[in-house]
């Protein structure tokens, strides 16, 4: 991020890494509060997943390792990329209501950027924050899934976790500067039902992509089914190395592309 | 940059030379709310904007505050150009916005302490401002109340303590007491005469005439993005009303014809919906020449002028509608 964000700053501006940092105690202070939610929601929605997925509907599906892109079971196939579609809903919650509350609900924004802080500072220990709980989310899901057998490697767990912390930020910065050019939140329902929703069902996370036909290769364009892909090759150690390189790259290039998209949108809205 | 521009600004806080700022609006239109004003504010002084409502002082304001960017014109605050030293500058500028903006989830105590951060103060150094600020706010037994348990005067009363956690050259304060009650606006009114007395550079916006009067060592009267007229409270009064006005109140809808009547009693007669203000040395006499004519105003009122009426008189309107 750090030639990015040199290409933005000016020489009297503030350095990054220290303007986020003045925002720690912020954040801890918010943390401090809605930690043990994040955590009790993340021990337990997992298990009910595996419950639904794995026991309830898992047990109607009866197909070969071939066509779940090489997973035993059902639930294998369906738990890397069902972290990764909850890292970008996580990433999607995170970035809109609370965004647009402290732009003009509450107007924390308005006060900090009163003070030496830039818009780069700001977005960037907004969006640390939800790295974090993006981490804390699809740590835990991989912990508690990890015993159900889903994972065919000892490293793909690891790495299978860095693609949806991955896919989390891709999404969050690119919703995050949605959010600081919007008026009014009417424009978040839309975003859930035509935006969110959609990339939640037909990106892969729940059947492969290759049973949409002909709509498959639509799907292959969301950022979604690269985080997807990405965290189920690595699941099921099952990577084809190119494509593994497609996927990061097109996840890096769409955060990096939000963040100078969320940058400019907060320094149009906060400093007109 | 002229010359004499270059010299100001060592001595100046705030330098503005024919400083503008536009809006464009939703319906594409741009719409003017500074239409070049200059200014000058000295170091240790306390200098007001007085203005209605639209008159373009918060806009001022936010281009003091190095937030919003200069349409047009120069500006340097502190010696500094806001759209190079932005951070430099708000560094050392303590803000106080029209609307308060603490963070209603935080305590008093939290939100003093984490806006220090800011500034890059170290911790230890944040917490004992923290304390003499409570103390001087008069909130030490509310620091660890939530601020949506305060009432408008302590919310406020916490705003500018906040603005001044980092210690700063140039308080910049918008309306701060308007909405409050008068027993909380003579609390404020202390408070910033306390800072004034400390040597704390204050420019205070406001649409209360009386409240420019008292804290104001200078002001300049703004209308519709322009300085209408520029000077210490006193010396405006003088320059441009008399020493004294009559209030005389009438049956409704009398005034207007009844001005004409009265015209030669003063140097001037304004009409306003509910009263005529005749203006004159002596507002006694006034009175009486008005009962000596067979007029009975159904009140009267003898009171010295004030900045409303150098604003009548300017703008041919009142301050506050
Ligand atoms: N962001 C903005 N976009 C468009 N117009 C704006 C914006 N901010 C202010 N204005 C317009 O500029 C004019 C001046 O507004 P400003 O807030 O500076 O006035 P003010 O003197 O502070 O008034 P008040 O006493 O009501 O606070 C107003 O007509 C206002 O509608
Ligand atoms: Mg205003």
């Amino acid at each position: 991020m750090a030639p990015l964000v040199g290409a933005l700053a000016r020489p009297n501006d503030l350095p990054f890494l220290e303007g986020v940092l003045r925002q720690a105690d912020y954040w801890a202070v918010l943390w401090a509060r809605t930690w043990r939610g994040v955590v009790a929601s993340s021990f337990l929605s997992p298990f009910l997943y595996v419950l639904a997925m794995g026991v309830l509907l898992g047990g109607f599906v009866e197909a070969d390792a071939d066509q779940l892109e090489g997973a035993s079971s059902y639930l294998a196939f369906v738990v890397p990329g069902l972290i990764a579609a909850h890292a970008m809903q996580t990433a999607v919650s995170e970035t809109t209501y609370p965004v647009m509350g402290m732009i003009k609900w509450q107007r924390i924004y308005e006060s900090m950027l009163a003070t030496p802080l830039q818009p780069r500072h700001v977005v960037g220990a907004h969006l640390a924050s939800v790295a974090l709980h993006l981490a804390a989310t699809c740590g835990l899901y991989t912990l508690v899934l990890a015993p159900f057998g889903v994972y065919e490697s000892w490293w793909g767990p690891f790495l299978a976790f860095g693609s949806q912390v991955l896919t989390g930020m891709a999404f969050a910065t690119v919703v995050y500067a949605f959010s600081t050019r919007l008026r009014s939140e009417e424009g978040f329902g839309v975003l859930f039902r035509l935006g969110v929703f959609p990339l939640f069902l037909f990106s892969g996370a729940f059947f492969p992509v290759g049973n949409l036909g002909g709509a498959a290769w639509l799907a292959r364009l969301t950022p979604l089914w690269h985080g997807v892909n990405l965290s189920r090759m690595f699941a099921l150690d099952n990577v084809t190395w190119w494509i593994a390189g497609v996927n990061v790259a097109v996840l890096v290039v769409v955060m990096l592309l939000g963040w100078r998209w969320s940058v400019s949108g907060l320094t149009k809205r906060m400093l007109a | 940059m002229t010359q004499s521009m270059t010299e100001s600004m060592t001595e100046a806080m705030i330098v503005a030379r024919g400083l503008r700022k536009s809006f464009r609006q939703s319906n594409g239109a741009t719409f003017e709310a500074v239409k070049g004003i200059d200014v000058e504010v000295r170091r240790g002084e306390a200098f007001g904007f007085l203005g209605p409502n639209g008159a373009g002082k918060s806009s001022t304001m936010r281009m003091v505050a190095a937030v919003s960017p200069i349409s047009g014109g120069e500006l340097r605050i502190l010696g500094m150009d806001p759209a190079v030293d932005g951070p430099a500058i708000r560094g050392r500028l303590g803000v106080c916005p029209q609307e308060d903006n603490l963070d209603q989830e935080l305590n008093v105590f939290d939100n003093l302490y984490i806006y220090g951060r800011y500034f890059g103060l170290p911790k230890q150094v944040v917490r004992d401002r923290v304390g003499e600020l409570l103390e001087f706010a008069k909130l030490t037994e509310k620091a660890k109340s939530r601020v949506d348990e305060l009432s408008g005067g302590m919310k406020r009363r916490l705003t500018i303590a906040r603005s001044l956690i980092n210690r700063p050259d140039l308080l910049l304060l918008d309306e701060p007491t308007t909405g409050l009650d008068p027993q909380a606006r003579h609390l404020l009114w202390d408070q910033l005469f306390r800072l004034k007395q400390a040597g704390v550079t204050l420019v205070i916006t406001t649409h209360y005439m009386d409240e420019a009067e008292q804290l104001c060592d200078r002001l300049v009267v703004m209308d519709k993005g322009v300085i209408v007229a520029e000077g210490a409270p006193r010396e405006l009064i003088n320059e441009h009303s008399t020493r004294e006005v009559a209030e005389l109140r009438f049956g409704v809808g009398e005034h207007a014809a009844l001005a004409e009547k009265l015209a030669d009693l003063g140097e001037r007669v304004e009409v306003l919906p509910d009263r005529l203000l005749v203006y004159a040395a002596d507002g006694e006499e006034v009175v009486a020449r008005t009962h000596e004519r067979g007029l009975e105003p159904i009140a009267s009122l003898v009171r010295r002028s004030t900045l409303e009426d150098v604003f009548l008189r300017l703008t041919g309107r009142t301050l506050v509608d």
